[in-house]
C-alpha cells in the first residue's frame, strides 16, 4: 500500500477497509509495526478507554473507517474509490473481506456497483478460510463456486495461496495493472496457520489462549 | 401549489451548482422524487439501483473521502432498509451523509401500507449525532437542505410527496434547532411539524374563532430539539397538543413529552397514527380516518384544556 504512517491523513494514500472488522487485532499489530503508533499500546486492546477498540474505529491512527458489521465494507470501499475518481486522485482502495461475510446481500449489491461503475481502483480480498462462526462455510450457506460467482458479477478473479507472500504481491500487481474491471483475490487460507495445535481446527475461530498456549505458540512461530 | 418533486429537483440543482463536493445517490426512484434533476451533473449523480444498503455504504465511503453525498429515496426504504448502515457506519463515524427522505408518512396514500412510513422519526432520532428535520413547506425544505450541506454530520430530512402549500417566505428566518412560534396564546399549545403544519394552522384559527388562544409552534427540528422553547411553551400554556403524520409512539409527540415531563409536566395529547399500519386510499379520506385533520387537533386541544383544569 502507498501510505505514510507519519501522515495518516495524506490525501493520496491508499485506503484499507477492514470489512471483516473482527480481525482488528491483526490490523492493529500491523499498524503498530508500520509505525502508526507505539507497539506498547497493543496490550490495551479492548480495555476501557483504549484507542484500540474491539472492532476498528477511527480512534486508531491509520484506520480510515469504523467497521465491525459484516457486509458493509465493500460498499464503503466503492464510495472511497468513487471519491478518488471524482477528485482525479490515484489512490487504490483495498477491501479485506471474510468468506462467511459473503452471506450478506449487501456484498453482492456492492459487487454489482463496482462492476457497473468500472471501479478498477478497488482490490478486494477474501480470506477464504472455509470457516465461519458456527460451522464450516459450506455447511452454513454454500458459497462455492465462489470464483465463478464473482466472475459472473464482472470482476477479475485471482485465486492464490493466502500464506504465500510472492503470490500475494503478484496478485496485487495484477490488480493494479487491470484498468477495466475491479479485482478480487480469493486467498485460500488455513485458520491458525503455523500453529500445530490450532491449524485446521474449526473451534479455533473463537478460541482463547492460555499462558501455556501462548508460550508454545511463540516457540512454533519463532521457528517457522 | 408547489410540487415537491419539482421543487426538490430545483434545490438539489442549486446546491450542486454551488457546492462541487455535493453528490446525489438515488435508489432508482430519482424520477419519482425529483432528485433526477441532479443529472445535470452526470459525473456526480449515482443511481445505484434498488439497493438502499449499498447506497448508504457508498455514501459513507464518499463522505469519508471529503464528499457531501445526498442520499435520496422513499422514507420507508431509506430509514428502514438501510437503518443498520446508518447506525453502524454513518452514525458511529458522524459522517457527512445527508439523507433526504421523501414520500414519508401518509402521503403515499394510494400505494398503501407498505409505503406509508410511520416509524422513521422514531428510529432515526435514537441515533447519536444525527440531525433530524421535518420541513413544513418548500421554503423550510430549501433552508433545511442548505443547512444540511453546510453543517458537518449526518442529517435526516423528512419530506412528503405531492403538492404542499406555501406557509413561509424564504426571508422568514429558519434555524436548525430553533422551533418557530407561529402564534401566541396562553390557553393551549399546538406543537407540530412537517406535513401537518397546514392542519395545525387551520386548527389554531378555529380555536381563535371560538375564543381560545393557542400558541402554535413549528417544531421543525426534532433533533436537536429546542428544549428551551418547549419548556417555555409548556409553562405558558399548561397543556400541549402535538401533531404528526407518524406513529404516536416515538415521534414528535414523544420527544415533547420526554422534554416536558422533567422540567414542566403538563398534559400532552398526541395527534398521530395510533400504532397501526396504513392502507390505500385518497389522501383527505385517509387523514380523516386516521385522525390527522384540523378538527382532530381542535378536539384534542379541548381535551387537553379539560385535563389542565383537573390538574
Amino acid at each position: 500500500m502507498k501510505h505514510r504512517p507519519q501522515d495518516p491523513a495524506w490525501g493520496e494514500r491508499d485506503r484499507l477497509v477492514l470489512c471483516k472488522g473482527h480481525a482488528a487485532p491483526a490490523l492493529y499489530a500491523t499498524l503498530a509495526h508500520a509505525g502508526y503508533f507505539d507497539c506498547e499500546a497493543l496490550v490495551s486492546l479492548r480495555k476501557t478507554g483504549s484507542m484500540l477498540q474491539g472492532h476498528p474505529t477511527r480512534q486508531t491512527p491509520g484506520v480510515d473507517i469504523s467497521t465491525g458489521s459484516l457486509g458493509q465494507g465493500l460498499s464503503i470501499a466503492n464510495g472511497m474509490a468513487l471519491a478518488g475518481r471524482l477528485d482525479g486522485k490515484t489512490y487504490r482502495v483495498y477491501a479485506l473481506m471474510g468468506d462467511g461475510e459473503c452471506d450478506e446481500g449487501q456484498v453482492w449489491e456492492a459487487a454489482m456497483t463496482a462492476n457497473h461503475l468500472g471501479l478498477s481502483n478497488i482490490t478486494a480480498i477474501i480470506d477464504r478460510n472455509g470457516v465461519q462462526s458456527d460451522d464450516a462455510t459450506e455447511n452454513v450457506k454454500k458459497k462455492e463456486p465462489l470464483d465463478r460467482k464473482w466472475h459472473s458479477f464482472g470482476w477479475q478473479v485471482l485465486e492464490i495461496d493466502g500464506h504465500n507472500f510472492m503470490q500475494i504481491h503478484h496478485s496485487f500487481d495484477v490488480a493494479e495493472w487491470t484498468t477495466d474491471r475491479p479485482t478480487i483475490i480469493i486467498a485460500r487460507t488455513v485458520k491458525g496457520k503455523g500453529l500445530s495445535f490450532l491449524e485446521g481446527d474449526a473451534n479455533s475461530h473463537n478460541a482463547t489462549f492460555s499462558e501455556e498456549d501462548l508460550e508454545w505458540a511463540m516457540e512454533e512461530l519463532r521457528y517457522s | 401549489m408547489p410540487s415537491l418533486r419539482e421543487e426538490l429537483g430545483k434545490v438539489l440543482a442549486e446546491l450542486g451548482r454551488e457546492y462541487k463536493d455535493v453528490t446525489v445517490i438515488t435508489g432508482d426512484l430519482g424520477k419519482s422524487t425529483g432528485a433526477s434533476a441532479f443529472e445535470a451533473f452526470p459525473e456526480r449523480y449515482f443511481n445505484l439501483g434498488i439497493s438502499e444498503q449499498d447506497m448508504m455504504g457508498t455514501a459513507a465511503g464518499l463522505a469519508s473521502a471529503g464528499k457531501i453525498p445526498i442520499v435520496n429515496t422513499y422514507a420507508v426504504f431509506l430509514s428502514g432498509r438501510a437503518w443498520e448502515q446508518i447506525r453502524n457506519t454513518v452514525g458511529r463515524d458522524r459522517l457527512n451523509v445527508k439523507m433526504v427522505a421523501t414520500h414519508a408518512g401518509i402521503s403515499p396514500c394510494a400505494d398503501g401500507s407498505s409505503h406509508q412510513c410511520f416509524e422513521d422519526i422514531a428510529i432515526m432520532r435514537c441515533i447519536p449525532g444525527l440531525t433530524l428535520v421535518l420541513p413544513a413547506d418548500v421554503s423550510e425544505m430549501k433552508h433545511a437542505m442548505r443547512a444540511a450541506v453546510e453543517t458537518a454530520g449526518p442529517f435526516y430530512i423528512r419530506l412528503p410527496r405531492g403538492e404542499i402549500p406555501r406557509i413561509f417566505h424564504d426571508e422568514d428566518g429558519f434555524q436548525i434547532g430553533r422551533a418557530r412560534r407561529m402564534s401566541d396564546g396562553g390557553d393551549v399549545a399546538i406543537v407540530a411539524a412537517g406535513f401537518l403544519i397546514p392542519e395545525a394552522v387551520k386548527a389554531e384559527a378555529l380555536l381563535r374563532k371560538d375564543g381560545i388562544r393557542a400558541t402554535l409552534l413549528d417544531m421543525h427540528t426534532i433533533k436537536p430539539a429546542d428544549t428551551q422553547t418547549i419548556v417555555e411553551v409548556a409553562r405558558q400554556t399548561g397543556g400541549i397538543v402535538t401533531a404528526e403524520d407518524h406513529n404516536i409512539l416515538g415521534g414528535l409527540g414523544s420527544t415533547v413529552a420526554e422534554i416536558v415531563c422533567r422540567d414542566s409536566p403538563v398534559p400532552v395529547e398526541m395527534i398521530g397514527i395510533r400504532d397501526r399500519f396504513g392502507e390505500s386510499g385518497e389522501l383527505r379520506e385517509l387523514m380523516e380516518i386516521y385522525g390527522l385533520t384540523a378538527r382532530h387537533i381542535y378536539n384534542a386541544a379541548e381535551r387537553v384544556m379539560k385535563l389542565k383544569e383537573r390538574s
